[in-house]
């Protein structure tokens, strides 16, 4: 029951980012968002709906608004002067068979 | 007899599948509608095993789904608990809103003892029902741990959402007397080695139910009056409406394969 002291209930509930990870050794992916009351809410929430298929073997949530976004506005001067840098990408040389996949 | 052991549990299993089906397209928020429909699967996977294990030992062609769609309300073995709407105490004919508290604190009273049930079933003489029990476990401790997480967020929530809470728990409890009445086809599978005791689960079942109910702030209702027999094959006048819904696709079309 409510007290005074604590705080009135929530009319709408706050909105969570979820991140799964596939299987052991990959890195926790972001799969979608939902809303609910607390972190423990969110993570069971997120059980039901985001690993029903086994698309996971852990989770993570996070409150969205903790989250920082770039704005699209900054596109330009964020991401597109790596557009002319292919040099970056570890193409130019051989990987030996031996090595496998990388 | 045996056979009558696994049709118990698995109409249990069914029954309640269908009963928290019925939330499907309605849940109270997506997640929870989500929610609901994985529990819902997981139940009626279980009811599936139980039933095709059932069908090997009534033979005379039984399968998996003639015992779900074909037999009637004098045949179904499962708690009454599991059959009442999601609702206070009302008429079969009348019609009422779909109560979430309702459905939560059954689900709650009945995993909490599923949980125990299972965990002892695991070490059933009928070795594939050893290996049923083994996957349930796993599902109905997550079904407990869903029912009551919002047994507490509820009973400790708003006076709205306590009140509900505290009023199924009125409405249900009583019905929790049958979990604790041995049936002659319980006592035969026990004796076999296939089934367990369940009066012996008893003192466990208490310490959860007593201890989610101190943390939602709810108090535990005396169970008394009229113990429910649906394990017997004797009904509430719910059962009916549940199978008529149920089974009347397969009833229509009995020969359809998909």
């Amino acid at each position: 029951m409510s007290t005074p002291s604590t705080p009135p209930p929530l009319k709408e509930w706050p909105l969570w980012e979820v991140f799964v990870r596939s299987k052991q050794g990959l890195e926790h992916k972001h799969c979608g968002s939902l809303h609910a009351s607390d972190a423990p809410h969110a993570l069971q929430m997120a059980r039901d709906v985001y690993t029903r298929r086994q698309e996971g073997v852990s989770i993570w949530v996070a409150p969205s608004r903790a989250i920082s976004a770039s704005e699209p506005n900054d596109k330009p001067e964020f991401f597109e002067p790596s557009g002319d840098k292919v040099y970056r990408h570890p193409t130019f040389y051989d990987i030996p068979k031996e090595v496998g996949h990388m | 007899m045996s056979a009558s052991y696994l049709l118990h549990l698995a109409d249990n299993a069914l029954i309640l599948g269908q009963r928290n089906a019925e939330w499907c397209g309605h849940g109270p928020v997506l997640e929870e509608d989500i929610a609901m429909a994985n529990n819902s699967l997981d139940l009626i996977g279980q009811a599936r095993l139980l039933y095709q294990r059932a069908a090997e030992l009534v033979g005379h062609g039984a399968t998996e789904d003639s015992l779900a769609y074909f037999r009637d309300v004098p045949d179904f073995l499962n708690y009454t608990l599991l059959e009442l709407p999601h609702s206070n105490a009302l008429l079969p004919t009348a019609s009422s809103e779909r109560d979430f508290a309702t459905t939560i604190v059954r689900n709650f009273l009945y995993s909490a003892f599923m949980v125990l049930v299972w965990d002892k079933l695991q070490k059933s003489h009928d070795s594939q029902l050893a290996a049923i029990a083994a996957k349930s476990l796993k599902e109905v401790r997550y079904h407990l741990r869903h029912a009551r997480d919002w047994l507490v967020r509820m009973g400790d929530g708003t006076p709205e959402s306590h009140t509900r809470a505290q009023n199924a728990l009125h409405h249900l409890f009583s019905y929790t007397q049958e979990f604790w009445t041995p049936s002659a086809h319980e006592t035969a599978a026990c004796q076999s080695g296939m089934g367990i005791d369940s009066v012996s689960l008893q003192a466990d079942w208490n310490a959860i139910v007593d201890q989610a109910l101190q943390d939602a702030t709810l108090s535990r209702p005396a169970a008394g009056g009229f113990v429910s027999t649906g394990k017997q094959a004797v009904h509430s006048e719910h059962l009916g409406f549940v199978l008529a819904d149920m089974q009347s696709l397969a009833r229509a079309h009995p020969t359809a394969t998909w």
